[in-house]
């Protein structure tokens, strides 16, 4: 066990300098750069500037550069578009919003998807069923960007219950809207891999003989069917935690809550390179990190399974 | 009254293609401490016969007719009332033991439990005398190998443990259902060698399934021959090997390879069995017996006594022509 952890980390180095030399190169190979806007600066000024954040080095130098100021200051460079502001700052700043809105997002999307999806397979061909997987079918296909203004029209405009917007330290007003918007399409797709899972497990040859030996039905679903159908559901949780937890522009867009994800995607419009950076090397490391824990995990649950 | 009377047995399926009947009509009874063997090819129902008497078909199964177990009614009986027979009463053992016991559970878990239900005791006594039990059925070290999971163990010891698991409540009626198909032969000896120990020690009755003649031969009291859903012949084991009346029964006897045989080509009986959504509208075995006449392809044949040792056939052609 211990060994793997080692080796799994000792592979998600190099697997983060690749993704840092590609994303690098392919930000740089994007036409336009972050001081390039509709009215051009003088050629003398935008080469100062250039030389002063180092662009004017060949990218080979900028990205060395780069990851030398991560490793020994833990520097990920100053933003280009925000004067005065560092990367670590912008993250700083937006990480913790969106992980809280994220966060209670997965915790919803589990709480309810795999109740929902369990329910489903246990009820099936019921109108019960029918139910469970209209609504799954409903939330899956109905986007946040649909959902978003639907949540701001019913609760703030016309029931005035919950503030339309904002962030105000995330206190559960201001998060009710996201988190219901973020977590639907999770919850949904979660409820159907519960579903079709337990269904298989349902149909095995071990259900047969737990039901051979006369034990109730609760027994046998809580001992013998809910952890071998969780397996396919823990190897969709680990990448969708990450991105639940890294933001979505969409939420905060609309509740103006001030997450990362708004930062993410104008730092690509702005080739805002070392804001781009730093988040995907954010959502990089989050991803290898959480795969690892699926792995753990499916050990954990699969006696078969051992490192 | 009889241990178990098996009365006009019917399991029908509902499929997307329509309705498949899977077994009709099937009689027979056992009584206490007999071993009861039901042989035919796959597909001939045998499986479903047992698995609607204990309420384990799947879904889209219904049974009709009766099943008398000890004089009580327990066919389409509530999940309940079976649930208070299941293991307690009636124990079953699987063809394949490396899916019938759950990967994801520890053997002690899934023996225990099964004594923590029916017998209300405490989990750590339960634990104690599952590990008798599988030092009963011959699994070495079973103190410390009870508390390994499933794919730790050879698919014989699994099978043991099984068998172990099947006998914790000291079941009057065990069902096999094709215990040894999935072993190799050394293996498959060693299992039906502790089954008819534990038959003799418990006293109880097994209804043994299987399509392996050489071990109905030496481990059943009464026999019965399946085929495409109907019972082909019922009687005493010894009188059907020495003298079958059926020409199913006569095929799958003269199938059975013999040591001694100079023949190089194997024995046996020509076409396959049949498609049980297009089943003859006569004698299932009707297209591939060589006997069969105009009322075999026409009318299902019915079970009828021959002789004078409780012997019977469900067969349209005579005796004396097929002998």
């Amino acid at each position: 066990m211990f060994n793997f952890i080692i080796k799994r980390i000792g592979i998600a180095i190099p697997t983060l300098l690749i993704l840092i030399a590609l994303s690098f190169y392919l930000m740089h190979a994007a036409p336009g750069g972050p001081f390039t806007s509709e009215r051009p600066l003088p050629a003398q000024v935008l080469a100062n500037i250039e030389a002063k954040y180092g662009l004017d080095q060949p990218v080979w130098n900028q990205m060395t550069n780069y990851i030398w100021g991560i490793l020994t200051e833990f520097d990920f460079g100053p933003s280009y578009k925000y004067h005065d502001r560092s990367v670590n700052d912008i993250i700083g700043q937006g990480f913790p919003i969106t992980m809280k809105y994220g966060f209670w997002s997965f915790i919803v999307a589990i709480g309810v998807g795999i109740p929902l999806g369990a329910i489903a397979a246990i009820k099936k061909n019921t109108w019960i069923d029918y139910l469970a997987v209209g609504i799954s079918i409903g939330a899956q296909v109905l986007p946040n960007f649909v959902m978003a203004p639907l949540l701001i029209i019913v609760f703030t405009l016309w029931l005035g219950w919950l503030p339309g917007g904002g962030w105000n330290g995330g206190s559960w007003e201001y998060l009710i809207m996201p988190v219901i918007a973020l977590s639907t399409s999770y919850m949904a797709s979660i409820a159907r891999i519960t579903r079709s899972s337990i269904l298989e497990v349902l149909n095995t040859n071990y259900i047969r003989t737990a039901k051979s030996k006369g034990l109730p039905t609760k027994t046998i679903f809580f001992r013998h069917v809910l952890k071998p159908s969780l397996l396919p559901v823990i190897s969709y949780l680990g990448p969708a935690f990450v991105g639940l937890i890294t933001g979505s522009v969409l939420i905060d867009i609309y509740f103006s809550t001030g997450g990362m994800g708004y930062f993410f995607v104008n730092s690509a419009f702005n080739r805002d390179y070392s804001v781009m950076m730093g988040i995907t090397i954010l959502v990089g490391g989050l991803t290898i990190i959480f795969s690892l824990i699926v792995d753990l995990l499916y050990a954990w649950v699969d006696p078969k399974i051992r490192y | 009254m009889s241990f178990l009377e098996v009365s006009n047995l019917k399991v029908e399926f509902d499929t997307a293609d329509g309705v498949v009947s899977a077994v009709n009509n099937v009689n027979f009874s056992l009584d206490e401490g007999k071993v009861l063997a039901i042989v035919g090819e796959s597909g001939s129902g045998k499986s479903q016969t047992v698995f609607a008497m204990t309420g384990l078909l799947d879904h889209n199964g219904r049974a009709s007719g009766s099943v008398k177990f000890e004089g009580d009614e327990i066919l389409n009986i509530p999940n309940d009332a079976l649930n208070r027979i299941r293991a307690k009463k009636i124990a079953m053992i699987f063809q394949d033991p490396m899916t019938s016991l759950n990967p994801y559970v520890r053997v002690s878990e899934q023996m225990a439990e099964v004594l923590v239900h029916h017998k209300g005791i405490s989990k750590s006594d339960a634990i104690n005398q599952s590990i008798v039990m599988l030092d009963a059925v011959k699994i070495p070290e079973a103190k410390s190998r009870i508390k390994m999971y499933p794919h730790e163990f050879s698919g014989g010891m699994r099978q043991r443990v099984m068998i172990a698991m099947s006998l914790l409540c000291h079941p009057k009626l065990l069902i096999a259902d094709e215990p040894t198909t999935a072993l190799d032969v050394t293996v498959q000896a060693q299992i039906m060698h502790l089954m008819s120990e534990i038959q003799k020690e418990f006293g109880m009755s097994i209804i043994l399934i299987t399509h392996d003649l050489g071990v109905v031969a030496g481990n059943s009291d009464d026999m019965l021959v399946m085929y495409g859903g109907e019972v082909m012949e019922l009687g005493k084991t010894e009188h059907l090997y020495a003298n079958p009346t059926h020409p199913y029964t006569q095929g799958l006897m003269s199938a059975v390879p013999r040591l001694d045989d100079i023949n190089e080509k194997l024995i046996t009986i020509p076409g396959s069995p049949p498609n049980m959504m297009l089943k003859p509208i006569g004698c299932p075995f009707s297209p591939r017996c060589k006997f069969a006449n105009d009322k075999c392809l026409s009318d299902i044949p019915v079970l009828t006594k021959v002789g004078e040792n409780n012997q019977y056939r469900a067969c349209h052609v005579a005796i004396e022509s097929i002998l």
